[in-house]
């Protein structure tokens, strides 16, 4: 077994270069490059650490902008339905005031006509009653030679005149 | 080579100096540059060319950032989930550890002998992994003691425990403490050992089996060589989780010295 065979003969050498080589990789390696790969793995990390910090708050920020985005359109909807059902009702209420103006206007008018006919249909009866005493003043005249008074003989007209 | 068929299972572990390097010594102690030496530099190398891949900074990572960067999130991982938020400064160390021990597993199972060059497992010797264990012992009680003072004792006495037995029980788990080192360090060493050994084993069964006639090549060689198949992908598996335990107990050990408990 070399090991222990030569242990004598070459242990001081296998140390020394041991130290010599080993500490070459621990100054070389271990504290020259190994803290810059790790610097270069953290940084790495606390970016994306940031990246995802800052996608995250994007993503906050935008739904917030939709949240407030869809209150002031449900607030703009609402708005726009007041003012429709406003506008509905108003229309109404001038359709039925000019509905009730025109209904009394034509109210009026017809209360108006009939009684304009009523009163051209008693005027026109007063001329019958007129003529009729005429006429029969001139009958009674003609045939008996009675010269009857124009009053009696509107008097005697009057009662057919009446129940006609 | 055929009539000299004895494979030794153990020469793929000896040690030998390269390049004429026998005699340079520090202190009077010899460092000579040995193939272990060797495959320790190619493994620093091979991890410094793959760590530089992740030095690209991109935020979108290309395959190789990617890689590099899912092996400092698993270290980071295990030293969040094992130690705390306290447990971040010690990223580069075990990081540094389990990849350096990770590369040299790896790299010692190569096929490279298949063009000529012989890896070298220095995680196989036990005066390698030794270093690399009571380092980490090192930093478990330097931190230990600089962050609790001598209250880091108090790690040896578990709660709940009787007033008689506070004393048999503060030797155990002092035994217990101090046999760390040697367990993180023999645990690599034997499981890279015996794994290697064992591919070497079968390795000669197959070719003496060979050289031995068609018969006993297909009796024993062509199972072995089978099972060398099977027991390869195992080995790449013992590589990664030696490499993992490795850095777990390192994390488990820094738990106690950074929180007792």
């Amino acid at each position: 077994m070399p090991q222990i065979s030569q242990l004598a003969d070459t242990y001081f050498s296998q140390i020394f270069w041991m130290l010599v080589f080993f500490g070459l990789t621990f100054v070389i390696v271990g504290r020259g490059m190994v803290p810059q790969v790790v610097s270069t793995m953290t940084e790495r990390n606390q970016r994306i650490g940031q990246d995802l910090a800052a996608a995250e708050a994007a993503r906050n920020a935008a739904e917030a902008e939709q949240e407030s985005w869809d209150e002031a359109e449900a607030a703009q909807r609402a708005n726009a339905h007041a003012l429709i059902a406003e506008a509905k009702h108003k229309a109404s209420l001038a359709t039925q005031a000019s509905l009730a103006e025109a209904t009394a206007r034509i109210e009026a008018q017809v209360t108006s006509a009939e009684a304009r006919i009523i009163a051209a249909r008693n005027a026109a009866l007063g001329e019958f009653e007129t003529v009729a005493a005429e006429i029969a003043q001139d009958i009674t005249q003609r045939v008996a030679g009675l010269a009857v008074s124009t009053d009696d003989a509107r008097s005697a007209v009057k009662g057919p005149f009446a129940h006609g | 080579m055929a009539a000299e068929a004895k494979v030794d299972p153990m020469h793929q572990f000896v040690i030998e100096p390269l390049f004429g390097s026998n005699n340079w010594a520090i202190a009077g102690h010899n460092i000579a540059f040995t193939n272990s030496a060797l495959w320790m530099a190619l493994s620093t190398l091979a991890l410094v060319i793959f760590v530089s891949g992740g030095l690209r900074r991109e935020v979108i990572p290309g395959r190789w950032q990617m890689a590099v960067e899912s092996f400092t999130g698993f270290i980071d991982a295990m030293l969040a989930t094992n130690v705390g938020p306290n447990g971040k400064k010690y990223v580069p160390y075990v990081f540094s550890l389990f990849m350096f021990i990770l590369f040299a597993n790896f790299i010692g199972l190569m096929p490279l002998g298949l063009v000529g060059i012989h890896p070298f497992t220095f995680t196989s010797h036990f005066t390698a992994t030794g270093v690399l264990s009571l380092l980490s012992f090192g930093i478990v009680l330097v931190v230990g003691f600089a962050k609790h003072k001598l209250h880091f004792f108090s790690l040896f006495v578990p709660h709940g425990t009787p007033v008689a037995m506070i004393v048999p029980i503060f030797f155990v788990e002092v035994i217990s403490f101090l046999v760390r080192p040697f367990s993180l360090g023999l645990r690599l060493f034997v499981a890279m050992m015996a794994g290697h050994v064992l591919l070497e084993v079968l390795s000669s069964f197959v070719i003496t089996g060979g050289n031995a006639g068609p018969v006993l090549f297909a009796v024993a060689g062509l199972p072995s060589f089978l099972l060398m198949v099977g027991i390869c992908a195992l080995e790449i598996l013992v590589a990664g989780i030696q490499a993992y335990v490795f850095a777990l107990l390192t994390c488990v050990y820094l738990n106690d010295a950074e929180n007792l408990h």
